[in-house]
């Protein structure tokens, strides 16, 4: 018997005439097996395992039919109080963020007791042991002093580890892990992964795993389900699924996955460097007014050059200080000393003032679209934004706006709408319209693809170098994926800890390595071996 | 038979407001309305002069002619009650406006300019730690009674609240990407202050504004009580409980009757400051289970 069968679920928004969200979605899970749940946003993935958990929110959404089976019994007849002796009992789940999901008041140790607890009459000791022995198991150093720290105390990857420990101490049948890695680097998400895979086969858990990642997928499952728009659309075998998928819209996720392989960098067209970066360091803190704070090194040394016409990746994990570089260059935050000259003008100790007229020469594109546009202003007033600080004429500055709009592919009708009326992918259009307005020479754009879909990302990305094509805009690209890094970026700087550790063509940086962390990178990518877009290994 | 009147009058739906912010605000805003109507005409209502006194009719019971009865003077109560209305509701709106105004300004400031931040909340903090009443009575003695000074008495207290409010907005705004990428777009700061980081205010502000204006009603109350606020001779709610009592065993009604009207108006600002909330963060309103 399955361990978990979800027979023909129904979801809907809880009101009269609610619109159905989960159409009929059913799926199995055996014991000791992984399965992965993938889709885009809104397929309707998170509202499958939280209507399992019995964690729907309520007065929003409703299970309207189906059955959710485990171990045979159907959890939607159960109450309140059964389901949640069910929980971490029998069925138990981790989550995206471990910082949101962890009290902050509570030491770690003492939230992994209360699940003892609350269900098990286990002694002070007895527990005490329990909770050191599965401490333990995940892998976490100096356990006595891990128990007595608080979440903010804990690195994210520890943290997760904490959750994972809370959700396997009573050896459940059934894991539900909701994105688990997704805010993680790369490296800790490659051990935090062997870390699941460790535990089931020791524990013979049913794990449930839900991701947008495909290389993620690629490292773990036994089978894959793929969910779009609220329906199940394919399911197999992992390798049938990578390698023959037999839907369309199977092949067109697979298909936007990018190439870890390098693609060749474009031949130099023009000679004008655009960004010339020397020696730049930043350090964060230092001289309060009385109290000296400590100091953070965000940026060592940094010396970047770039040309026209051509892209720049700067790679690296979270505190890398890659995104330190990408806002010094946009002197949204003052350089501590080095030079940045942007079209031979030197930008770094300009003064507010003295700045204005070269800002116009520089634009970003963010990473959040969905707080980089003024959500009371209409597109069009953000757009025109800049071209009318900069004395271009309201009506002027309009028909350009709506010239730009044409360009990242929205309708006429979009100038007078407001941000929230679109979704991620167009407001990151509009968020590129509005710095294209300004006719800018570099454009730097900080993780401006990483919280879309890939398939949207991957038409953001089209979008970006056809406009490169037309106007010769260099572009700074700040990522920590290095999918995408390898398929736009003509060179590449690795950093870490401030310092770039590699720097040089992608083809070279990304397909033969040299620095031992660019290759410890490389190989943390998740799903390295497979060439998704061609359905096939990666030929060595 | 009233819910058809109102329906008519406004075109948004009564019943679909009601049902969101549940009946007790409704009846709150009527009650502020009749109170805003009194005031304003009171002229015309008032059945006699509130300040005139009549020495043969002193301490009367209600009557067809004294319709709540009459003081220790022999005045009309139920006229000074009206023209209580006035002072009182010239003092709320005085102050809201000028506390919110000022703190909205200073608060900006504060919030976007590191440099002035520390200063200011010093100043704001040393205000805050005065008791408001006692600043009041200081700055009343100081400069005269007359219905400005109690404006002003009253405003200076108030605006701290409205301050801290205002920074804590922009000091989280500031940091939102869409205000870097308008420095980015070299908008100027003061354009960045007024068109990106004042709109965030506006909702909170409009809830923190009826508090202010019920807490500014309730120091002129208790000014006017303590013979520091507007002259005695000005029929205010507070000057008329204060003269009266004195006979407060005697005639409890005199005391009775403005209290009545001042909790009354406190309460449906308050009650239409919660309604605001629940409206304009949904966040903070009701729980649903």
């Amino acid at each position: 018997m399955p361990v978990l069968e979800i027979e023909d679920l129904r979801v809907a928004i809880d009101r009269k005439d609610g619109n159905e969200v989960l159409r009929g979605v059913s799926l199995t899970i055996e014991a000791g097996e992984t399965v992965c749940l993938v889709g885009e946003s809104g397929s309707g993935k998170s509202v499958s395992s939280l209507a399992t958990m019995g964690l729907l929110p309520k007065g929003a959404l409703k299970v309207t039919g189906g059955r959710i089976l485990l171990d045979g019994e159907n959890l939607l007849d159960l109450s309140a109080a059964q389901l949640r002796e069910c929980r971490a009992t029998r069925m138990s789940m981790i989550f995206q963020e471990p910082m949101t999901a962890l009290n902050p008041v509570l030491k770690v140790g003492d939230q992994i007791r209360e699940v003892l607890e609350a269900h098990t009459k286990m002694s002070n000791a007895e527990a005490h042991a329990k909770v050191l022995d599965i401490l333990d198991q995940v892998g976490l150093p100096d356990i006595e002093r891990m128990m007595r720290s608080y979440p903010h105390q804990l690195s994210g990857g520890q943290r997760q580890r904490i959750m994972i420990a809370m959700a396997l101490i009573l050896e459940p049948r059934l894991l539900i892990a909701d994105e688990p890695t997704t805010a993680l680097d790369v490296t800790t998400q490659k051990q935090i992964l062997k870390l699941i895979k460790d535990l089931q086969k020791q524990h013979g858990t049913a794990v449930l795993f839900i991701t947008h990642d495909m290389g993620v997928v690629a490292e773990i499952a036994d089978r894959v389900y793929v969910m779009n728009r609220g329906e199940m659309v394919e399911t197999g075998p992992l390798m049938q699924i990578l390698s023959a998928p037999a839907e369309a819209y199977t092949r067109q996720l697979l298909s936007a996955v990018p190439s870890l392989v390098p693609r060749q960098a474009r031949p130099v067209s023009r000679r004008n460097v655009a960004l010339e970066i020397t020696d730049l360091d930043k350090i964060y803190g230092g001289g309060g007014f009385l109290s000296k704070t400590r100091t953070t090194h965000a940026a060592k040394g940094v010396s970047l050059e770039l040309k026209a016409g051509r892209t720049l990746g700067i790679v690296g994990e979270s505190g890398s200080g890659k995104s330190t570089v990408a806002r010094c260059v946009m002197r949204l935050i003052d350089p501590t000393s080095g030079g940045i000259r942007v079209g031979g003008q030197q930008i770094s100790g300009l003064s507010r003032r003295g700045l204005h007229p070269y800002r116009k020469k520089l634009q970003m594109v963010f990473q959040d679209p969905y707080r980089s546009l003024n959500p009371r202003l209409t597109i069009e007033e953000s757009v025109i934004e800049g071209p009318v600080n900069y004395g271009m004429p309201q009506a002027q500055a309009r028909a350009k706006a709506a010239e730009l709009l044409e360009l990242v592919g929205l309708p006429a009708a979009a100038a007078r709408r407001y941000p929230h009326m679109f979704s991620g992918g167009q407001r990151q259009r509009i968020a590129i319209a509005r710095a294209l307005a300004m006719e800018p020479d570099l454009l730097v754009a900080d993780e401006a693809v990483s919280a879309l879909d890939v398939s949207v990302q991957a038409q953001v990305l089209h979008l970006l170098a056809e406009i490169q094509d037309r106007t010769h805009i260099a572009i700074l690209f700040i990522t920590h994926d290095l999918r995408v890094a390898a398929q736009i970026c003509d060179e590449v700087a690795v950093m870490r800890q401030g310092e770039v550790v590699e720097y040089g063509p992608t083809a070279g940086v990304l397909g033969a390595p040299k620095h031992d962390y660019t290759r410890a990178l490389l190989a943390a990518a998740p799903g390295r071996d497979w060439d998704f877009p061609n359905f096939r290994p990666v030929a060595a | 038979m009233a819910e058809n009147l109102l329906r008519g009058a406004f075109p948004l739906s009564t019943r679909a407001l009601a049902e969101r912010v549940g009946i007790a605000p409704m009846i709150a805003a009527a009650v502020l309305l009749l109170i805003l109507l009194a005031a304003i005409f009171a002229p015309l209502i008032a059945p006699h002069d509130p300040i005139h006194q009549n020495p043969v009719m002193r301490l009367k019971p209600p009557s067809a002619e004294f319709w709540l009865g009459t003081d220790a003077y022999g005045r009309d109560l139920f006229s000074r009650v009206l023209y209580g209305a006035r002072v009182s509701l010239i003092i709320g709106i005085g102050v809201t406006v000028l506390a919110v105004t000022l703190g909205l300004a200073i608060g900006l400031v504060s919030g976007f300019f590191r440099s002035a931040d520390a200063v200011v909340m010093r100043i704001m903090d040393g205000l805050m730690a005065m008791p408001s009443v006692l600043l009041a009575i200081a700055i009343v003695s100081l400069m005269g009674a007359s219905i400005w000074t109690v404006m002003a008495a009253i405003t200076i207290p108030e605006i701290p609240r409205v301050v801290r409010l205002v920074r804590s907005i922009v000091l989280s705004a500031r940091e939102e990407p869409y205000v870097e990428a308008a420095m980015s777009l070299g908008t100027s700061m003061p354009r960045i202050l007024w068109r990106h980081l004042m709109p965030n205010t506006f909702a909170p502000l409009t809830v923190q504004a009826t508090y202010v204006c019920a807490s500014a009603i309730l120091t002129e109350a208790i000014l006017s009580f303590l013979g520091a606020g507007v002259s005695t001779e000005t029929p205010t709610w507070g000057n008329i409980m204060a003269e009266s009592r004195v006979y407060f065993r005697l005639m409890p009604s005199l005391i009775l009757w403005p209290g009545l009207a001042l909790s009354l108006c406190i309460l449906s600002i308050n009650l239409l400051g919660d309604a605001a909330r629940d409206v304009l963060d949904p966040r903070m309103g009701k729980r649903e289970d």
